[in-house]
């Protein structure tokens, strides 16, 4: 049985730093091409054209930075996971780092439809990019959290499409020290919004640096990181007999 | 000195990909460049003068690159030419070109080293020169600014750029780049004293052009000489040529970027040179002799750059590969050597159809299909002598049936228009040729269809036609509208060059120094990014040169003469003016001439010149084929003979004024 085994694995990696301005299509070629450098057993699709079984979850818009990035992969093999994340992070560009790696079950929801709830850490600037006014912006983020509706109009393959983003908020904290850091958490589901779009929404503002600093499954009451959802027991053959 | 970034970085979350100026390619290494400059290090500043995508995989500025950061003595990073929206931006927050790997300012280099694969980049050089702050006229420049120096296939005609650049490099860099890395070294450790001192002596050194030391006199509007003005410097500079390929497996560590690139695979150049003979083409003429890498180097180079990179397609490079000696062997084992999975993927570039077999077609299909090109260049067998692309009509129907066979739906064929002696039947056979090459296909499959891409020919320096007069716009025009009525209604569909801007690089190809000005006013009036066609617009050539008080057709569309002095005829690429100009009358009189790599040699002049040789495994053709590898030309079509050019045909009545359509 075990030489066939599918092993599905979930990766978590950062990117930060200059690497913030790649696209999200070249962090999957950046890392797919580590996953060749380190020999992967990758598990491939049938059919005329194989293709290795990789899936990459919610997208991460050029310029902005990530500390919880995921991607789920099937090998055909079991690899020793420990390890994995400083083999992969060898090949991979400064600022792109996997730091963390799970067995994960079969058939686990796919990253994108499972993670509902993302935390955004984001430097807010005036629309016209000088420094935003913090007492205005603590006004905006109060309004914004007891208002019922937040209309805005968002950019949307290539056409302007009206909506309301006051679903999406679920937190806005602007932090202390320094004063123009807010804290944000936004539902992913069904459809989520921008930071960027977000801080338009409550104000003359805009996102000047934008970190996502957490990502989240919420089932049944409790939420999990993706690395402890759906994972089972790295060694299951400790567990029998 | 100066890292940049923290000026740069704002400027990037307002243009169009951002990741063209932050460098981070595998391969790189900036932390450790950083520390190397101030350090008494020539530090070079190599620059592609195109977009990041075009520019980061030129295997020679990679080359180069590789080359002078392993000497001690020396530094290099690279930069590429920022995209419109980038440039006003920096433009506007006055930051200058800056490095990619260590975002230094250009200024701060020792060295601006251009790479000029193409004409239509000479504005964008100036305007680069002139982004980095420096002069954009070498007269203007100071001890303060850097040695701007170019390298290059264009640098065979230097000419143009002659007030623009200080120093050009004739040939191969490799060894040559080392040696100017020493002067340049000495010139800064020294505390940079004056510019012609160190200019002078970079003229020393064999294969390198210090154009201001030179006087050029005109006869009327033709050049009379070019002559050096001090006795050390040489009246002819001569290219130079690595004799052994296998002692440079360069790049060793490719750059693999995180955007993607044109030709975005691992590149194994397999070998420099080509001695088929195409007349057409400046290179195959340039790079002479032809010099393979050893089949084992070449394995090796495959096999640890596949690994070290991750990539999963491989080309096999160079101006025809398929003529490689083991070609074959060594695709077969990269296919069967892979380890179950998405397999590599190898890709020929430059493929002859003369050799592409069924065997070479099965081998590439197991893995990937990507597009096939095949360039027969020309649509008539009589037109194919003309300009020595000596491939029979059935070996052009093999090729295509080997691929439509193996799985192949669509293949490209790639023609020129406007080549010597021309006539509208040559280009009503490219339809021909285009509609039975689709019936081939159809044998296999309904979808069978074929892309034909016509360029128009523009007469390179250092070719048996550089004497040839152009066709004009409305000639190439023509030419383009008979053959798109002519394909009407088939399964061919052409795309073809813009002829005004074949025009423009007819004028940059072949001018001589006085065209510099006409590129300096081209720049000046916005005339950026002229191999794009959003940048390119004809008439500001063509005001350009009439404020120069140059005509346009004098340059691009008339006929040399043998007696005219070439603007270039002080730049040798070793081929003797006889054998050029036995070659053109040879061209004219619709003779052939064979593959001196498997033939008699003809004494073109550069193996005997230069004391080189081939470099070649095998004594044959590798895959067969028709011209010089056994096959009787003069009984495969229409009776007419191939001859060895020493055998000196006939006489060939051919006047200069008879020539062209």
């Amino acid at each position: 049985m075990r030489g066939g085994a599918a092993n599905p694995v979930r990766l978590r990696y950062t990117k930060l730093g200059k690497v913030r301005w790649i696209s999200h299509r070249d962090v999957a070629r950046a890392l797919e091409r580590s996953f060749r450098i380190a020999q992967l057993p990758l598990a491939f699709t049938e059919g005329f054209t194989p293709r290795p079984k990789i899936s990459f979850g919610l997208a991460l818009s050029t310029g902005h930075e990530s500390d919880a990035e995921y991607v789920d992969l099937v090998l055909a093999e079991a690899v020793d996971l420990d390890e994995l994340p400083v083999r992969l992070t060898a090949s991979l560009p400064e600022g792109i780092a996997v730091d963390g790696a799970a067995a994960l079950a079969d058939r686990a929801p796919a990253l994108q439809e499972a993670v509902t709830a993302v935390e955004w850490r984001v430097g807010v600037a005036h629309r016209d990019l000088t420094a935003a006014d913090t007492a205005a912006l603590r006004g905006a983020v109060d309004a914004a959290l007891t208002a019922s509706t937040l209309v805005t109009t968002k950019h949307r393959k290539g056409r302007d499409v009206v909506e309301d983003v006051r679903p999406v908020i679920r937190r806005i904290v602007v932090c202390d020290e320094p004063s123009t850091i807010v804290e944000m958490e936004l539902s992913t589901q069904p459809r989520g919004a921008k930071p960027g779009e977000v801080l338009a929404a409550i104000g003359e503002f805009t996102d000047v640096r934008t970190r996502r600093t957490h990502q989240w499954i919420e089932r049944d009451g409790a939420r999990q990181e993706p690395l402890d959802a759906d994972t089972r027991p790295r060694v299951p053959e400790a567990c029998a007999s | 000195m100066s890292d940049l970034w923290p000026r740069i970085e704002p400027l990037l979350a307002r243009v169009e990909k951002p990741a063209r100026y932050i460098g981070m390619e595998m391969g790189t290494e900036p932390g450790n460049l950083a520390p190397r400059h101030g350090s008494g290090r020539a530090a070079f500043l190599l620059i592609y003068p195109d977009t990041y995508e075009i520019g980061l995989p030129n295997q020679g500025l990679q080359i180069l690159y590789e080359i002078l950061n392993e000497r001690d003595g020396a530094v290099a990073e690279r930069a590429y030419a920022p995209w419109t929206d980038m440039e006003a931006a920096m433009r506007a927050a006055r930051v200058p070109l800056f490095s990619v790997d260590t975002h230094r300012a250009a200024g701060d280099f020792d060295v601006l080293a251009f790479n000029l694969s193409a004409e239509l980049v000479y504005t964008n050089v100036l305007n680069l020169v002139d982004l980095a702050g420096v002069p954009v006229r070498n007269e203007d420049r100071s001890p303060d600014h850097p040695i701007v120096i170019a390298g290059g296939h264009c640098t065979y005609n230097p000419e143009p750029l002659a007030e623009y650049v200080d120093a050009f490099v004739i040939g191969d860099g490799e060894e040559v780049v080392a040696e100017i890395a020493e002067v340049v070294g000495a010139w800064k450790r020294g505390g940079r004293g004056s510019r012609e001192a160190v200019l002078r002596e970079l003229a020393t050194i064999p294969g390198v052009y210090v154009p201001s030391l030179y006087d050029v006199e005109y006869d009327g509007p033709v050049v009379r000489a070019v002559t050096p003005r001090y006795p050390d410097v040489p009246a002819v500079v001569d290219k130079r040529t690595i004799a052994d390929l296998a002692e440079w497996p360069y790049p060793k560590r490719q750059l693999v970027p995180l955007i993607e690139v044109v030709h975005d695979r691992l590149n194994v150049e397999i070998f420099r040179g080509c001695t088929r003979g195409c007349r057409f083409c400046q290179a195959g003429m340039i790079t002479r002799p032809v010099r393979e890498r050893p089949e084992d180097q070449v394995r090796t180079m495959v096999r640890e750059g596949l690994r070290r990179t991750g990539y999963d397609e491989v080309a096999l490079t160079s101006l025809s590969s398929a003529d490689f000696s083991g070609i074959e062997g060594v695709v077969g084992d990269l296919v069967t050597h892979q380890e179950g999975t998405g397999g590599v993927g190898v890709s020929l570039p430059s493929l002859r159809v003369d050799a592409f077999t069924v065997g070479i077609a099965s081998e590439l299909q197991k893995v990937r299909r990507g597009g096939l090109t095949f360039a027969p260049e020309a649509g008539t067998w009589r037109l194919r002598q003309v300009i020595n692309k000596l491939i029979v009509e059935d070996d052009l129907y093999a090729a295509v049936d080997a691929a439509y066979s193996q799985g192949w739906r669509r293949v490209k064929l790639y023609f020129l228009t406007g080549l010597p002696t021309e006539m509208d039947e040559d280009t009503l056979g490219i339809a021909q040729l285009a509609t039975n090459v689709t019936d081939v296909g159809r044998r296999y499959t309904k979808q069978a269809s074929c892309t034909v891409s016509v360029g128009g020919f523009v007469p390179k320096p250092h070719t048996p036609f550089q004497w040839f007069g152009q066709n004009g716009v409305d000639e190439l025009q023509r030419k383009i509208t008979l053959l798109r009525d002519a394909v009407r209604g088939t399964r061919a569909q052409v795309k073809w060059h813009d002829p005004k801007a074949t025009f423009a690089e007819g004028v940059a190809s072949r001018g001589d120094r006085r065209v510099g000005r006409v590129i300096e006013r081209v720049w000046r009036a916005g005339g950026t990014f002229q191999e794009w066609s959003e940048g390119f617009v004809l008439e500001r050539w063509l005001d350009a040169m009439h404020a120069e008080g140059l005509d346009p057709d004098w340059f691009v569309t008339r006929h040399r003469t043998r007696e005219e002095v070439l603007p270039w005829a002080h730049i040798a690429a070793g081929l003797h003016a006889d054998f050029l100009w036995d070659d053109w009358q040879a061209a004219l009189a619709e003779h052939g001439l064979p593959d001196c790599r498997w033939t008699p040699c003809y004494d073109c002049g550069v193996c005997t010149d230069y004391a080189l040789e081939h470099v070649v495994a095998a004594t044959t053709a590798p895959a067969g084929g028709s011209q010089g590898t056994g096959q009787d030309l003069s009984v495969a079509a229409a009776g007419v003979p191939v001859r060895f050019l020493g055998t000196k045909p006939a006489a060939v009545a051919v006047g200069g004024a008879g020539v062209g359509a």
